[in-house]
């Protein structure tokens, strides 16, 4: 298997890596339900999240992911970083790896930061904690490990994604690990949020959420940013919204009882998720969260793990199409086969 | 490279019984450290069954507790640590199948103080192969070598058990 | 007959003229003085064996950032860069820092690159004050100093009243105002085409209907007014069948297309590169065919560069923080030989798009080899390859999508004025 140096995003994981990751996630459970929640398995490693949005539960599950592993975890958010000061953010991101960390773990609204960083960063490894709507691999990998626990494969299995498509980076991540799994995403929204071209993905579009709900093994409600939405004109009102795309029990009586619900947090009720819902036995909602953590162990300790690793994307920035879509097509095998 | 058996299928389900016996009490905690000392302990764990033993059994996998992740990186194989049982104030038995540096007991000793107290911590290994680079020594030993330092000893467990030494480089 | 300069054997490109032939041409006192068979003595000689001899090419569309930017490209590095592509005269869109939006800028500019004394600058003049859009400004005044059209480029005349007003005003005195053609309430803070590489990548796309729908709005206004009306750096389908269409009915609207809209599409910027970030971006396969297409029906008549120099500062941010533009000074010609070697054009037209044809929607006195005008004129070797390495170009901007490309086509020498302003052998001495 080809070692990992960064995690950018799914789109740089092959299926054998995916796999990897949230089957060593899956051993990482059990160290956070025991009563001393430590191993030493980082140990002497600094790790440092450097988050530019502001977000306390992938925040808080890095850090406590990387505190569990014995690692030296430093938070730094934008509110308290230079970049008020007007540092650039290249600026802000070499001097942070000139203090010589093992980890920069980033999340910033603008696609493409870790890339970018890493060009000019040398050593240090960056893992992707979300950047603008492009990847958020660590959610993919969580959602992955929480389904594990109850299908067996993830071939042929069917995820309703909803909501606002145009601006998830969550979204893209899963239509791209669809395709390198064997999984199939039906994507559904009002064409105001949803990106262009999105049946590229290889996904099936729905604007009409009943009719996209029998046959979904799973759906998976997005977060919606309510006040920027009315703003732009993408939504007339969240009555409305509710009304044409929230998830009630009608819906998912509609979808069948072994249907699970996933959500990446965090949630507005009554908006796209009931609470009824949000609260029943088929949401799976905590178990993310939980299985997050886990993921991000599992993450750090692979990017910790062995010093002659490889970087797995040595010149991102000048990968044709085409190579991104021999990327996408390769192996769909189940992966807990 | 030559391969040499060491100990055949006979020596070591010798040295399990003998191993059992000296292991042998009323309530048994027998922990196997992944993978090939899960299997001396499901071995052991029979033999003790038989002769009306209680068993609790548990698995560690140490690959989160080991001091050379830098150089070798995460197991591919690594699975769950399994310990149903509170360790707390027990007595319990660490299995292992070969015994060489010591630093995978250290790692398993690491690992076990993170799941609570025991009162104590004995150590049974199938076969103690010499070469200790820490001080730990096992308290139950089925078999013993001394093998030069450019070889490894594996237990096989592909047919029947046995014991190989192989050189290398 | 003795002379000061003669070009001996050279393929003698002159479209204005319908000049193709292998001959020599000669300059005496900064001007053409012949064209043929040399018979005499000549002071120098430069040997044009195998190469091509054309005038001087021209850039009507480039940002030389001085005044006001000049950390990014000033008139003395910029002239250096254009003649080292061979291009003899060009012209600076108003977006400098004060604005050319009065006349004093203008002859400042001018002034500015006479010192200089490498290559004709010839200012574009804001369309709107300060380019916001909103009162015009003293075109004829403007005019006077020598602005030789209007633009508010790098902003479009958005507010469609202006836009009217300034085609009815400029064509009373018969100006050509250029647009830089989006439409902004849909392209907003977009930064690629928006599409499927926009998707991907995450990104804010910036749709292909902002630049079209622009560009039929001032259709319809040049149509009511009578105006004449450029469309700069057009990179749409839509666009140029829109124009295509203008023209055949007899309006009096034109457009020019830059090197990377023919040569590049979207896909550059995968990996997030922001030096293929421009406005308007890189788009389709089909749109690009449709800017050959409109390159080769004749739709299109320029090529221009849209030269922008940025500082590395303001490219090193990330994709949606980066500054739009890219350099293009030193790769337009070898970039632009591609559309002969591909069959789009004869070796005369692409010249004529880079010579006689803005040269003529500018009302210039250039762009010829016609006997007694003035010696600007451009030798190349259409076959001879090199390398783009961003720190040797000239410009001060390093921002080109093509670092590390091989180009074909190779200019060796670029006169002004008969005076060798460019010498490829002398420059490549100098640097060893």
């Amino acid at each position: 298997m080809r070692p990992l140096k960064h995690l950018f995003g799914i789109t740089d994981l092959d299926s054998e890596q995916i796999k990897y990751l949230v089957n060593l996630g899956h051993s990482f459970i059990d160290i956070n339900r025991r009563s001393i929640k430590k191993a030493p398995t980082l140990r002497g490693k600094t790790i440092i999240n450097l988050f530019f949005e502001n977000s306390t539960r992938t925040r808080t599950s890095f850090e406590l992911a990387g505190k569990r592993l014995s690692a030296d975890v430093i938070n730094i958010s934008a509110s308290t970083s230079a970049t008020k000061k007007g540092e650039s953010l290249l600026d802000t991101g070499m001097t942070l790896a000139a203090m010589q960390p093992h980890i920069l773990v980033i999340r910033h609204s603008i696609a493409g930061t870790c890339e970018f960083l890493a060009e000019h960063l040398g050593d240090t490894s960056i893992v992707n904690a979300g950047d603008g709507a492009h990847e958020h691999p660590t959610q993919i990998l969580t959602d992955l490990l929480t389904l594990k626990q109850t299908w067996d494969s993830m071939e042929d299995k069917v995820i309703t994604i909803v909501g606002d498509i145009a601006h998830s980076r969550v979204a893209r991540s899963h239509l791209i690990a669809a395709k390198k799994l064997g999984y199939k995403m039906r994507v559904v929204a009002p064409k105001t949020l949803l990106p262009s071209d999105i049946e590229r993905y290889g996904c099936e579009v729905y604007h009409d959420f009943d009719a996209a709900l029998p046959g979904s093994d799973a759906v998976y409600m997005l977060r919606m940013q309510t006040e920027r939405m009315t703003d732009n004109c993408s939504i007339p009102s969240i009555r409305e919204y509710h009304e044409a795309y929230g998830l009630n029990r009608a819906r998912l009586n509609a979808a069948g009882s072994d249907t699970l619900v996933l959500h990446p947090g965090p949630m507005n009720r009554g908006v796209e998720i009931a609470t009824d819902v949000a609260d029943s036995v088929n949401s799976h909602v905590l178990s993310q969260v939980e299985h997050g953590v886990a993921i991000r162990m599992a993450v750090l300790a692979a990017l910790c793990g062995g010093n002659d690793a490889e970087e797995i994307s040595p010149k991102r920035n000048r990968r044709t199409k085409r190579e991104m879509e021999e990327d996408a097509m390769k192996s769909k095998e189940g992966f807990w086969s | 490279m030559t391969d040499t058996v060491l100990f055949d299928n006979t020596a070591l389900e010798d040295a399990l019984i003998r191993m059992a016996t000296a292991i042998a009490g009323t309530e048994i905690y027998l922990v196997g450290i992944h993978s090939g000392g899960a299997k001396v302990a499901n071995a052991i764990q029979i033999q003790l069954e038989d002769a009306g033993n209680t068993v609790h059994r548990g698995n560690l996998d140490i690959s989160f507790y080991r001091d050379d992740l830098d150089t070798i990186g995460p197991n591919p194989e690594v699975r769950p640590s399994e310990l149903p049982f509170d360790v707390s104030g027990k007595e319990v038995w660490l299995v292992d199948d070969v015994l060489y540096s010591g630093r995978t007991i250290r790692a398993a000793m690491d690992e076990l103080f993170d799941y609570g107290r025991p009162s104590s911590i004995k150590l049974a290994i199938l076969v103690d192969r010499g070469g200790r680079q820490l001080p730990i020594s096992a308290n139950c030993v089925g078999l013993t070598h001394n093998a030069p330092a450019n070889c490894t000893v594996k237990l096989i467990t592909k047919g029947t058990w046995h014991i190989e030494q192989r050189q290398v480089k | 007959m003795s002379i000061s300069l003669l070009i001996k054997g050279g393929r003698v490109i002159d479209p204005a003229n319908a000049i193709d032939e292998v001959c020599d041409l000669w300059i005496e006192d900064g001007h053409i003085a012949g064209i043929g068979a040399f018979d005499g003595v000549a002071e120098s000689t430069i040997d044009a064996t195998g190469k091509i001899v054309s005038p001087g090419l021209i850039d009507m569309h480039v940002h030389l950032r001085e005044p006001g930017q000049e950390w990014k490209e000033d008139i003395e590095s910029g002239s250096r860069a254009a003649v080292a592509g061979g291009i003899t005269t060009m012209c600076c869109m108003p977006n400098t820092g004060p604005h050319i939006d009065h006349a004093g800028i203008a002859r400042q500019i001018i002034e500015r690159s006479n010192q200089v004394g490498l290559c004709n600058v010839l200012p574009i003049g804001a369309v709107t004050k300060n380019l916001d859009g909103k009162e015009l400004t003293e075109m004829r005044e403007l005019s006077r100093a020598g602005c030789v059209a209007f633009s508010d480029d790098g902003m479009p005349i958005w507010h469609a009243g202006v836009m009217r007003k300034a085609l009815e005003y400029s064509s009373s005195f018969d100006y050509m105002i250029i647009q830089h053609a989006e439409e902004k309430q849909l392209t907003g803070d977009g930064c690629i085409n928006e599409g499927w590489i926009s998707t991907q990548l995450g990104v804010t796309g910036m749709p292909v209907e902002g630049e079209d729908s622009m560009i039929a709005r001032d259709i319809m206004l040049t149509r009511r007014a009578n105006a004449r009306y450029h469309v700069a750096h057009i990179s749409s389908f839509g666009g140029v069948a829109m124009v295509r269409a203008a023209q055949a009915e007899g309006l009096k609207v034109s457009t020019e297309a830059a090197p990377h809209h023919f040569a590049l599409t979207e896909d550059e910027v995968l990996g997030y590169n922001v030096d293929a970030k421009m406005s308007p971006p890189l788009r389709t396969e089909a749109d690009r065919l449709a800017v050959i297409e409109g390159l080769r029906d004749g739709t299109i008549e320029v090529i221009a560069t849209d030269h922008a120099p940025h500082h590395d500062d303001d490219k090193r941010c990330g994709l949606s923080c980066a500054a739009f533009g890219i350099v293009g000074l030193e790769t337009m010609l070898p970039v632009s030989l591609d559309l002969v070697r591909n069959d789009v054009l004869t070796m005369s037209d692409l010249i004529a798009k880079m010579t006689c044809n803005p040269a003529r929607l500018l009302n210039l006195d250039a762009g010829t080899l016609s006997i007694s005008s003035a010696a600007d004129i451009t030798l190349f070797d259409p076959e001879e390859t090199w390398i783009v390495d961003r720190n040797k170009l000239v410009s001060k901007g390093k921002n080109t999508p093509w670092h590390g490309r091989e180009m074909t086509g190779k200019v060796n020498y670029t006169l002004k004025g008969g005076n060798i302003v460019f010498n490829a052998t002398a420059s490549i001495a100098e640097e060893g």
